[in-house]
């Protein structure tokens, strides 16, 4: 013990050092995270010396390929884009429902609400998949319904859920106080909700908006379970016509992990900002 | 039992709701074992979860700059990617890379088995989640009980579990119950590599029966009630857990 040399006089006294990680990511953590990204595409790519030599090195393999996953990669985000879209509108009349002082409404769309938050994302999508047939006849106009239209949906319901929560989170989180000068002011009801409720709510509800849009991302691989050909189906499409070498599959699935990264890491980043800046718990 | 399964058949015969999975035995006992894997993943995955969690967020006011660091880059890796493409990198990538041995019937026989590397990716997922978690904890709970903690003697270990933790875990309960919920529901995803859970089974049995409509109603419920069994643990806990002054 004694050759140890103490780090301060009464080390007893000064108070445990908690880092703070996420709000201020400490100096060198980016440095850090590139060493360890170069070093896991090294791992991914470690089963080089175990190649052929008429076998492409699994690095080539993702090269030569990747102009083909990388659209796939493109797919993916506009199917969380549309899902994005269709589940905030439907997710903004939902929460409004919630909102509503009509016992039925009311009512009927805190089932709605309860019921596609609470159903695992994968079920959701399975149940649009089956129960949906593949095209819709409106008044002899046949309207063609393809897979991944399907999938996006599937993916647009618990978003929906999701956002009629942030909606009345953010509604009831702004002091009644507000609501009560609006009624001094002789603002009807509805006035009040629209013009000066809402608003003041869209700061409040980014944060948590952009943390669910990073979850649709990661969620729309999903759609390659149900047949969607999207970057994970391209990526056991490329690795069959590979020939299918266990080697492979770790070089693969790590180029889909990294181009996942490094479209949701800065959109967590920003999150991360953005509450410090609001404030909001 | 047989009144139950004579009024399945029967409401078959006259409805044409085929709920095969009451009146079946062979469906019946599919849906049970797919329901007990469930079960197994989500209590294995909650437990680990947790302890990856707690650990995490102890070493991320470590001393060594490293273990920082390697807490980080784990959690916000974890975190950004999507858990499906996590569950195929451990189960493909690191599996096939892994030795083997064979089986009886000449079968390639992994180390790991898909149910055991579901519980790991689960867990690791989950686990990242439970650190920023408890952290969140830890920040808030106030630096003077920690002080106190030190002054009474306490090692840094020590003062973590037996000070700071429980403290800070009345104050996370609430983020900690909706994460694990999202576990359970992400539980699904082992579907992709076969593992025989419910979604897993039911699809098997839908397949056979075609009943689709009738078995993602039970389905649902199922998860339903899972969620439903989870929330109430979790604020039975919570009760448990209370002491004036703190959390909510």
């Amino acid at each position: 013990m004694e050759s140890t040399p103490t780090p301060a006089p009464f080390a007893v006294l000064l108070p445990f050092e908690i880092k703070r990680t996420r709000y201020a990511a400490g100096p060198g953590s980016m440095r850090v995270l590139r060493v360890a990204g170069v070093a896991g595409v090294l791992v991914a790519g470690s089963a080089w010396a175990q190649t052929h030599a008429d076998q492409l090195p699994p690095l080539d393999v993702i090269l030569k390929w990747s102009p083909l996953l990388l659209q796939g990669f493109a797919f993916n985000i506009l199917i969380s884009l549309i899902a994005m879209l269709l589940g905030t509108v439907a997710g903004l009349g939902l929460g409004v429902g919630l909102l509503s002082n009509n016992r039925a409404l009311q009512r009927g769309s805190w089932v709605t609400t309860q019921f596609f938050r609470n159903a695992p994302w994968l079920v959701l999508l399975f149940c649009v998949m089956f129960l949906v047939p593949y095209q819709i006849t409106i008044a002899g106009l046949r309207i063609p319904l393809p897979d991944w239209i399907k999938a996006t949906v599937g993916f647009a319901l618990p978003v929906m859920a999701n956002v009629a929560e942030i909606v009345r989170g953010a509604v009831l989180s702004v002091p009644v106080t507000q609501w009560e000068a609006a009624e001094s002011l002789a603002f009807s009801p509805r006035r009040i909700f629209w013009r000066i409720i809402l608003p003041q709510c869209v700061k409040r509800m980014t944060p948590p908006w952009m943390n669910l849009y990073a979850l649709v991302t990661m969620a729309t691989v999903e759609a390659s379970i149900v047949g969607v050909s999207e970057m994970l189906t391209l990526t056991a499409d490329v690795h069959s016509s590979e020939g299918s070498r266990p080697a492979l599959f770790a070089p693969l699935y790590g180029f889909a992990l990294i181009c996942f990264f490094l479209y949701c890491y800065p959109i967590d980043r920003l999150t991360a900002r953005l509450e410090r800046r609001f404030h909001v718990h | 039992m047989d009144f139950i399964a004579g009024w399945f058949h029967h409401l078959y015969e006259t409805t044409g709701l085929n709920f095969t999975v009451f009146y079946d035995p062979y469906d019946w006992h599919r849906y049970l074992g797919g329901l007990a894997t469930t079960v197994l993943l989500c209590i294995v995955t909650i437990v680990l979860s947790l302890v990856i969690g707690a650990l995490g967020a102890l070493l991320q006011s470590a001393p060594s700059r490293l273990a920082r660091n390697a807490v980080h880059v784990f959690v916000v890796v974890f975190r950004n990617t999507p858990p499906l493409v996590q569950i195929f990198f451990f189960y493909f990538g690191i599996g096939a890379i892994l030795p083997a041995s064979q089986g009886a019937d000449g079968m390639r026989l992994p180390i790991i088995s898909n149910v055991q590397w579901a519980i790991i990716s689960l867990s690791l997922f989950a686990g990242a989640f439970n650190v920023e978690i408890f952290r969140s904890g830890i920040e808030a709970i106030p630096k003077t009980s920690v002080e106190a903690a030190e002054a009474l003697g306490y090692t840094r270990f020590k003062a973590y579990v037996h000070v700071i933790l429980p403290l800070a875990l009345r104050v996370c309960l609430p983020a900690l119950n909706n994460n694990l919920v999202n576990l359970v529901k992400t539980t699904t995803l082992a579907y992709a590599i076969a593992v025989p859970e419910t979604l897993y089974e039911v699809k098997q049995i839908w397949g056979e029966s075609q009943n689709v409509l009738e078995m993602m109603l039970v389905l649902f419920i199922t998860y339903g009630v899972l969620v439903g069994i989870l929330v109430l643990i979790m604020h039975g806990w919570e009760r448990m857990l209370r002491i004036p002054g703190y959390g909510r």
